[in-house]
């Protein structure tokens, strides 16, 4: 086990370089020259080529590169053209949103999930069964920012159900942060008027993400379940007389779970990637948004910065998954040796 | 079948086409079983025909703006009712799906052959050849897809073109590594050994006898993702660094009635709901297409 994950460890270091090696590529491919973005339309020539000192675009490529790996070995993302601040702040307060909508999107996608994964196959072809396959395939091929204008339309602005896009009601003050989650935060300073305010903010597009993680993991719970049911240890288990809601928890669900650990640890990079879209509809200020506009605005170390920890967060829930699977299935580090 | 049939060529032809023959009707026949698999073939044959047929079925030209008719509910003159600019939805979305198809068609088209030679080079040769395609890929793989295609259509600038380059590059190294673990899996057959002792080049050995056997699962795997190249051609459109406007596509019509949400829902809503349709027949096709050249699906 442990040379498996002293492995892993050295993959992800090279994929790391990898990561910075191919953001480097992307901020290198932009046609427009972004200086002229930062000093405007009208700036005088030599303003723009002072800038083009300052950020050190006048150097050759490789010692750019060399300046850039540079920086970031040492933490340095550089500036946000658009906000004006270190791009590492800006991540800093930006990221929290969006692991407090991720999660809770996973959080939704596995309750709802595992729980539609076994029924639909201890009830296989039954109407439950028909729901969990419609409400997957519906979950894979709704475009999310559709849902989020059409929940937005149903729930806010027809039925007021919910409140308006963005994380927090206007009136309310943010409690102390400490860990940057509303939720954890509000339960910290004992605000209960927040917590609550930002629960249902959340709600809205902690379910349209959560749509789109429960369908792989209703679908990889059903056939995985199938698979379990059918194995002799399942009818000796019921053999001996054990209730079948202990056979279907005890005996079927733990190795059910085992291939549903690799889908959820996909999920959670879905989840990532879909925050982009997600909260541009919600007006969520996580790092999705932040992206997105860097992206629009060609804010290059914003970008670099932001696609980085996407990357790297990807990179370490991967290895997660890995490792709990690993861990689950001992075959796995056995052929390693 | 006897040694001397083997030689006869004639009869060699014969025996091939009888199998492929019988292949194709079993392929059939398992089409036919499956219900899910038919409607979703019916709505890409559907969507085909319309983007084919686009000219005929809009009642509008779709780009022609009509200020005076703006934002008019759906009726019998507009079928979706008209956008902001007094364009007539319908036939936006009709000519949408053009732009869709074409996208979703060229990146299949550059990212899946990419993949194949990258991932059967790396698998055939193996070594330092294999450690280094794979490094790369993997590279690519440890950004999650979306990112890595808007990413690269923001550095490439917005535009259709571009959006399709960005997604490919963002599709290729999963088929890299599916092709790889094909080859791998071929690699060693004693079929390749007996064409290779008969003298046959490195070259033909991978065009000719490996990436036949890779591409039923590449076929596969493309057919799951289309939904999702569709899906995030969509997203880049909506977040304005696909397609730009004047051009009806799909997502960036959603985006672009999103201030009208509230007293002229149509605007957003109806294309959106052209992308549900039209991925879930990708998704229900794709989800017949691997059953289907499933073996173990076949046995039965």
């Amino acid at each position: 086990m442990a040379r498996y994950i002293l492995r892993r460890l050295v993959t992800l270091i090279v994929t790391l370089i990898g990561i910075m090696v191919v953001t480097f590529f992307i901020s290198l491919v932009v046609p427009l020259d972004p200086l002229a973005s930062i000093a405007g339309p009208q700036a005088p020539q030599e303003t723009v080529d002072r800038l083009r000192i300052l950020y050190g675009f006048d150097q050759p490529i490789y010692v750019q590169f060399g300046r850039y790996m540079n920086r970031l070995l040492h933490g340095d993302l550089g500036t946000s053209f658009q906000t004006g601040r270190p791009v590492i702040e800006d991540i800093l307060q930006y990221f929290p949103a969006t692991i407090e909508l991720a999660t809770l999107a996973l959080i939704i996608s596995i309750i709802v999930g595992i729980p539609l994964g076994v029924l639909s196959a201890v009830y296989r072809n039954s109407p439950i069964d028909h729901f969990s396959r419609v409400l997957s395939l519906i979950g894979v091929s709704m475009p999310v920012f559709w849902l989020g204008l059409v929940l937005l339309l149903i729930f806010y602005f027809k039925l007021g159900w919910f409140p308006e896009p963005g994380r927090l009601d206007i009136m309310l003050i943010e409690p102390q942060r400490v860990t940057g989650l509303l939720l954890i935060d509000s339960i910290l300073a004992l605000d209960w008027e927040v917590f609550w305010d930002a629960l249902k903010h959340l709600a809205l597009p902690a379910t349209v993400l959560g749509l789109y993680g429960l369908a792989g993991i209703a679908r990889i719970v059903r056939s995985s379940m199938l698979d379990v049911l059918s194995q002799e240890y399942i009818k000796t288990a019921r053999i001996k007389g054990l209730s079948e809601f202990l056979v279907l928890t005890r005996h079927a669900l733990r190795n059910a779970l085992v291939p549903a650990v690799t889908v959820i640890g996909l999920t959670y990079g879905g989840l990532l990637e879909g925050s982009v879209l997600t909260e541009t509809i919600f007006a969520w200020p996580g790092l999705g948004r932040y992206l997105a506009t860097a992206f629009l605005t060609l804010d290059l170390n914003a970008v670099v910065g932001g696609t980085m920890l996407v990357a790297l967060t990807f990179s370490l829930a991967n290895l997660a998954v890995d490792l709990t699977y690993a861990l689950l299935n001992p075959k796995i580090t056995l052929a390693e040796q | 079948m006897n040694i001397t049939n083997a030689l006869d060529k004639g009869e060699a032809r014969r025996q091939r086409w009888k199998a492929r023959s019988r292949y194709w009707k079993d392929s059939l026949t398992l089409w036919r079983r499956n219900r899910l698999m038919e409607v979703g073939t019916g709505i890409i044959v559907f969507f085909l025909l319309v983007a084919a047929f686009a000219p005929l079925l809009a009642t509008h030209d779709p780009y022609e703006q009509i200020l005076s008719d703006r934002l008019q509910q759906p009726s019998m003159q507009h079928y979706f009712g008209t956008d902001s600019l007094g364009r007539d939805i319908f036939s936006r979305v009709v000519f949408g799906s053009r732009v869709t198809l074409t996208i979703a068609f060229l990146v299949a088209a550059i990212s899946t052959p990419l993949g194949l030679v990258i991932g059967v080079l790396a698998g055939y040769f193996g070594k330092a050849i294999d450690e280094i395609l794979m490094r790369f890929s993997d590279i690519f793989l440890a950004f999650p897809k979306l990112i890595l295609a808007i990413a690269f259509a923001a550095a490439l600038g917005p535009g259709v073109e571009n959006a399709i380059v960005a997604i490919s590059i963002a599709n290729w190294p999963s088929y890299a590594r599916l092709a790889r673990a094909e080859t791998l899996s071929v690699r060693n057959n004693d079929y390749i050994q007996v064409i290779r002792s008969m003298g046959a080049s490195n070259l033909r050995i991978m065009v000719g006898h490996i990436t036949p056997m890779c591409m039923s699962s590449i076929i596969v795997r493309l057919s799951l993702d289309m939904g999702t190249i569709i899906l995030t051609a969509a997203g880049l459109g909506f977040l304005g660094l696909g397609a730009q406007p004047p051009v009806p596509e799909w997502g960036l019509m959603v985006s672009d009635g999103r201030q009208f949400l509230v007293d002229q829902w149509w605007v957003s809503t109806l294309p959106g709901f052209a992308i549900l349709i039209v991925v879930m027949g990708f998704n229900l096709m794709g989800d017949g297409i691997r059953d289907i050249l499933d073996p173990h699906q076949r046995q039965s």
